[in-house]
């Protein structure tokens, strides 16, 4: 499966849910918001919702800014 | 009775402190907190921006240093020029804190000025405010676009002193006392302060308050410049509050008894 992850193509081996996505990243516990297709994804769908080919994806935290 | 201690009031919610601080720009989050403890602010605005995919395992986060719980987190949309990346990012950021409606929108019109779109910018906060967004909003220091974005709902209106990071100060009072007197919510100098005296004029103005950040960040001693910003900012608000003397020009009025001098 190809995701468009922040700008970036990456392939997976099989399809996977947001949750599984971010387990896999790392991020899991870590403050951040998940944006599928320009939708939010609420951290309470993060299991329920499974990625589809070709999804693009935004994962953002805060940073330092003014 | 101290009136300085009258709070500030966004959104229905009460501040103590006066003074906004960015988080940008320092050596590191240690010097952050360091800088922000000694501004004595209590709402700290941040950014929002993608994650380092597959480079982050460890590495430290802002809000670790500067918990929600704690503090009042702002979110902003620097670097955003249309409505809509506005928008989205504060989408983002509404799920980050979670639900946390407070933002600070700005739109910019041009990476050399960073000077609002103003057009983009009242779109924005139209969308924003009828999806239950508390909106600050960075303007122009134009009284008619600021008072349509109280119209439009905004909950803070923060025109620029002059522009983004530049440290020039309060380049035009005069517009800022348009913007005050028509306001009924809260009017904040956002961008431009460059050191405590324009922090203090902001104030003896009748803002409400100020944001600031490159001021603090890029001083030589960012926590001694955090600790001025925040008695600036005290003097400032006091000194409106007390009224200030009418200026006499071309005559001088002694402050001494003029009568019982020796030898007279």
């Amino acid at each position: 499966m190809e995701l468009v992850i922040n700008g970036e193509s990456r392939s997976f081996p099989a399809a996977l849910s947001v949750a599984a996505l971010v387990e896999t990243l790392g991020f899991t516990g870590k403050r951040i918001a998940v944006e599928r297709n320009g939708d939010i994804v609420p951290r309470s769908l993060h299991g329920a919702t499974l990625l589809n080919d070709g999804d693009r994806l935004e994962i953002v935290v805060a940073v330092g800014g003014g | 009775m101290n009136r300085n201690a009258s709070p500030l009031v966004i959104a229905g919610r009460e501040y103590r402190s006066r003074l906004l601080v960015g988080t940008g720009k320092y050596q590191d989050f240690a010097e952050t907190r360091a800088a922000i403890d000694a501004s004595g602010a209590e709402i700290v605005t941040v950014a929002i921006r993608r994650t380092n995919i597959g480079q982050t395992a460890g590495e430290p986060n802002l809000l670790d240093f500067l918990p929600p719980a704690q503090f009042t987190i702002l979110p902003n949309t620097a670097g955003c020029y249309t409505a809509d990346d506005a928008v989205r990012t504060l989408r983002l950021a509404r799920e980050l804190l979670d639900g946390h409606a407070l933002v600070k929108l700005e739109v910019l019109g041009d990476p050399k000025t960073l000077f609002p779109n103003m057009p983009e910018t009242l779109k924005a906060a139209e969308t924003l405010v009828k999806e239950g967004f508390q909106v600050m909003v960075y303007c122009a220091d134009d009284p008619i676009q600021a008072k349509m974005l109280e119209d439009i709902g905004c909950v803070a209106i923060m025109p620029l002193a002059s522009l983004i990071g530049s440290g020039m100060g309060i380049v035009n009072p005069w517009n800022l006392r348009l913007i005050l007197d028509a306001a009924k919510v809260p009017v904040l100098v956002d961008a431009g302060v460059g050191t405590a005296s324009d922090a203090a004029i902001a104030m003896e103005l009748g803002c409400d308050g100020v944001l600031m950040n490159t001021a603090i960040a890029h001083a030589q001693d960012p926590v001694l410049m955090a600790s001025a910003m925040r008695k600036a900012v005290e003097a400032g608000r006091e000194a409106f509050l007390a009224g200030r003397m009418a200026r006499k020009f071309y005559s001088a009025d002694p402050s001494s008894p003029t009568s019982g001098l020796i030898g007279s």
